[in-house]
């Protein structure tokens, strides 16, 4: 049977996985394969669901229901030991290393083997050998903080090797490595494939994904997009639809904008990320009132980093940011707060609010320093949880009372909080990072209709996101940012974007400037 | 959460499942689980007492009696309470921000250095009036301890060096520094302590008004416990009531949005050690001039600032409940030598300090009991 014989193929086959974690459905029905010698991508935006699927497949986590097999085999995993001994490794995006150890003793770590006394330099001969099979160099009698960040991974490849691994699964392991490690990591995968071992490689970049993997599976939202398709025959555009999708379209009402002046002005700003890489190049952009102005772009081109320089928790190393003709890039967070920035920041739990503290605590965050809240020093309490009040009914907070702690609140109330907050303020200008990530679709809305309230209130707004159709809904223009550069602006005209527009800022996202589009359009 | 409990038990049967809490259990909710910890701890307690022999319910009687059965001794254990108080509260204040001062010790030592030196060196001559004397002396006391507090405080703001490792350090270095001033330079006549204060370097005490009231007579209760409800009052005001104690629970809770809300977080770090230091530097104070009278090593440094830190969490940083659990730690202090130098009040101390830390899991998860399945 046909398909007797191609299961057999499969080294591994999951169909059908679901997987729920509370309020998320992180995995809906995926089926995966991976063929023998293989190396597949698992392709997604952050929150796709990848690491779920991957950390089923290497015991971490246990599935809902659905099916694995290895080897055609059906398997249930309850430990990465179970995983490991099926020939499943997982070298995960932060490695399980201990600094203080030789490589050596890294890679024995766990095992039965040795037993009692420890002959290294028997075993250190072992590491050494596996690792010039496989290209894999590395002293194994060096001790682990003296390993750059690519010989660490190295040395968790290797460990996984030891255990026997055919499968290999790769979480993100290009996002520490600088670009000539990517190289040598990429050779060393092609050989280890050359040598019967698979490799699932999972990425949510896409010029990666198109240069090192045979085969790609898209994730998006715990669903399929694509399956198991060659990567031969797709292009990285298609890859980055797939990636961010056309979810269901609700139509807001969008007056036409009526920009005024520029407002925040972003002139050739160099900044680097917290690796220390150049995560920013020359990047420069404006926002005028009364527009909103998306960034689009696949996840780690700089967006995150953007909107730090703005807000003042970032220093840029050249360039400038001015709000209202005003200096405020490399001065502090509390500069551009006293002249009126807004900022809903990516991370709502993290950075935006302080968990354990009261819906009032939370919405005083940038109004405790003035009057009426602050009278020489005290707060006043009584003013405070007025305003907090008036925050809640006018923002449809849905909370008890606004003494409760905001980490009790589902996302789309806690988003609520703080935009209720940063919009209070009446800024003239805010920038917003992902402010939809992980909400669902009502709440999505109410963060829409928001951002366009603001805009219609004569402020301009800079929407970084990676929802695409968010930001043709919304924006009256479009920057797409790619590896901390911008590669073009787009105007939109209201109305749903053409399929055209749509390509085109595909292309831009993974790389090609509008000018070249353009020529090429032209010749 | 990631993952519940893997079912370990494929028969059928019962099997404790733990669920984080999602909604805010009721108010007195909490009271009741400690209320409830220290029963356990009792019993617990109890039954240790039995198995050595003794009466666990006379034992517990005669504790209660020892602490708290007539006027002298309650004034006795709220002496005892009262230097726990202060270095409690300065505890709590820098926990607040998760720092984590457990140099408590050190700066009360610093406080009591303070004070005394303004007697011995002397700065204000033997017949200062009271009046000007202990405000004085409390100043000193404050500076002290926010002097020795500043130290680590500034070594974490601009080095990132671990304040925990520092502020413990100084404290034996704040021993060795008094030791050197009543061994060699205050000594009083050889022996290892200063010659005692003047009558009006000292703390009132209730008894000094025994003549107009005769209930006084006896009772060593000090205008430190005065000192300690104020600073209560005044750590309630600025952690809940300020605009700086704002900045201070909003760090503590979350750093990087304190960051974003443009709080300089070094500046913090700073000013609050040194307020942390100068509550417990005046817990010194308040025991050199309230109790002992005089700079001797033994009965300053003799791990208040410790019992703060306990004290502190146990009291969840509230500056009012600081106060009821300091009473509670003075009465263990006091009973304790009643029926054992050491041994079984140590252990019902202990037993009642895991019995509260353990149960403040309740407070965060729910503990259900859940029928297994059998697996077929």
């Amino acid at each position: 049977m046909a398909d007797e014989q191609s299961s057999y193929e499969n080294v591994v086959e999951m169909r059908g996985i679901v997987k729920r974690f509370p309020g998320v459905l992180a995995s809906d029905h995926v089926d995966f394969s991976l063929r023998r010698g293989e190396i597949h991508a698992l392709l997604g935006e952050n929150g796709a669901g990848k690491s779920t699927l991957m950390n089923i497949l290497a015991g971490l986590y246990r599935q809902d229901s659905g099916s694995i097999s290895v080897n055609g085999r059906p398997v249930t995993f309850s430990s990465p030991r179970d995983a490991i001994k099926a020939g499943i490794g997982m070298v995960h995006q932060h490695f399980m290393l201990v600094p203080s150890q030789t490589v050596t003793e890294n890679v024995l770590l766990g095992l039965d083997d040795p037993r009692f006394l420890m002959r290294l330099s028997e075993y250190d001969k072992k590491v050494a050998e596996l690792g010039e099979q496989f290209g894999l160099r590395v002293d194994p009698r060096a001790k682990v903080w003296q390993l750059s960040v690519g010989e660490q991974q190295r040395v968790e490849i290797l460990k996984m090797l030891y255990r026997g691994a055919q499968v290999l699964i790769m979480d993100e392991p290009t996002a520490v490595l600088a670009p000539q490690e990517i190289e040598d990591l990429f050779e060393t995968l092609r050989s280890m494939t050359l040598q019967g071992k698979s490799i699932i490689f999972i990425s949510h970049k896409l010029n990666e994904v198109a240069s090192i993997a045979d085969r790609i599976t898209v994730l998006r939202r715990g669903q399929m997009t694509a399956g198991g398709v060659s990567a031969v025959g797709v292009s990285t555009q298609e890859l980055a639809r797939l990636m961010v999708g056309r979810a269901v379209v609700f139509h807001l009402d969008k007056s036409p904008a009526s920009p005024g002046e520029v407002v925040l002005d972003v002139k050739d700003v160099y900044a680097e990320n917290d690796k220390g890489l150049p995560a920013l190049r020359g990047l420069s952009l404006n926002v005028r009132k009364g527009e909103i102005v998306g960034v689009a772009g696949v996840a780690g081109n700089g967006q995150r980093e953007l909107s730090q320089v703005i807000g003042g928790l970032r220093k840029c190393a050249k360039g400038e940011v001015r709000l209202k003709g005003e200096l405020v890039s490399n001065r502090s967070a509390l500069y551009g707060i006293q002249r009126g920035l807004a900022y809903v920041p990516e991370d709502r739990t993290h950075v935006g609010s302080a968990p354990n503290l009261s819906v009032t605590d939370n919405v005083i965050m940038k109004k405790y320093r003035q009057a009426p809240i602050s009278h020489s020093g005290l707060l006043d309490m009584n003013q405070a949880t007025r305003f907090a009040k008036g925050l809640k009914e006018a923002y449809d907070i849905i909370v008890p009372t606004v003494e409760t702690p905001v980490r009790l609140l589902s996302g789309g109330n806690l988003q609520r909080v703080i935009l209720a907050r940063e919009i209070s303020g009446e800024p003239d200008f805010m920038v917003a990072v992902q402010p939809t990530r992980g909400l669902d679709v009502g709440a999505i809305e109410g963060v829409h209709r928001l951002l366009l309230t603001q805009r219609e209130a004569g402020s301009g707004v800079l929407l970084i996101s990676e929802e695409l159709d968010e930001l043709l809904w919304l924006s009256d223009r479009i920057y797409v940012i790619y590896e901390g550069r911008i590669m073009g602006e787009i105007q939109l005209g209201g109305g749903d974007a053409s399929q055209e527009t749509v390509d085109v800022i595909g292309q831009m996202m993974t790389g090609t400037p509008l000018e070249n589009i353009r020529m090429e359009r032209d010749a | 959460m990631t993952e519940t409990t893997s079912p370990k038990t494929r028969r059928g049967g019962f099997r404790l499942q733990l669920e984080p809490r999602l909604s805010e259990p009721s108010r007195w909710f909490p009271a009741a689980v400690s209320l409830g910890a220290i029963f356990v701890a009792l019993v617990l307690g109890g039954i240790v007492i039995a198995f050595a022999g003794g009466d666990p319910f006379r034992s517990y009687a005669h504790i209660a009696r020892a602490s708290f059965g007539s006027l002298g001794v309650i004034s006795d254990t709220i002496v005892k309470a009262t230097p726990i108080i202060l270095t409690a509260l300065a505890c709590s204040v820098a926990f607040r921000m998760k720092l984590w001062n457990i140099g408590a010790e050190g700066q009360f030592i610093m406080g009591a250095f303070g004070a005394s030196a303004i007697v011995l060196t002397p700065i204000l001559p033997a017949e200062t009036p009271r009046w000007l004397f202990v405000p004085v002396m409390m100043l000193a006391g404050m500076l002290g301890g926010a002097l020795w507090g500043f130290i680590p405080g500034y070594l974490k703001a601009k080095f990132n060096v671990n304040e925990i490792i520092s502020s413990l350090m100084l404290n034996y270095i704040a021993i060795a520094w008094i030791n050197y001033w009543i061994f060699g330079v205050w000594s009083e006549g050889g022996f290892q302590m200063s010659a005692k204060f003047p009558d009006n370097a000292w703390l009132p005490r209730l008894l000094d008004y025994a003549e107009s009231i005769p209930a006084f007579r006896g009772l060593t209760t000090h205008a430190g416990l005065l000192i300690g409800i104020l600073a209560a009052f005044v750590v309630w005001l600025v952690i809940y009531r300020s605009r700086w104690g704002y900045e201070i629970r909003l760090i503590g809770d979350n750093p990087r949005a304190a960051n974003y809300a443009g709080i300089n977080i070094a500046r913090n770090v700073i000013f609050v050690m040194m307020l942390s230091g100068a509550l417990a530097g005046l817990g010194g104070m308040s025991e050199v001039t309230g109790v002992v009278h005089r700079l001797q090593t033994s009965p300053i440094a003799a791990g208040y600032g410790f019992t703060g830190i306990i004290v502190a969490w146990l009291a969840k940083l509230h500056p009012a409940v600081v106060i009821l659990v300091s009473i509670l730690f003075g009465a263990l202090l006091l009973a304790g030598r009643e029926i054992q130098p050491s041994g079984v009040p140590k252990m019902i101390q202990g037993i009642i300090l895991v019995s509260l830390i353990a149960s403040d899991f309740l407070l965060r998860y729910r503990v259900r009991l859940i029928r297994t399945e059998v697996e077929g």
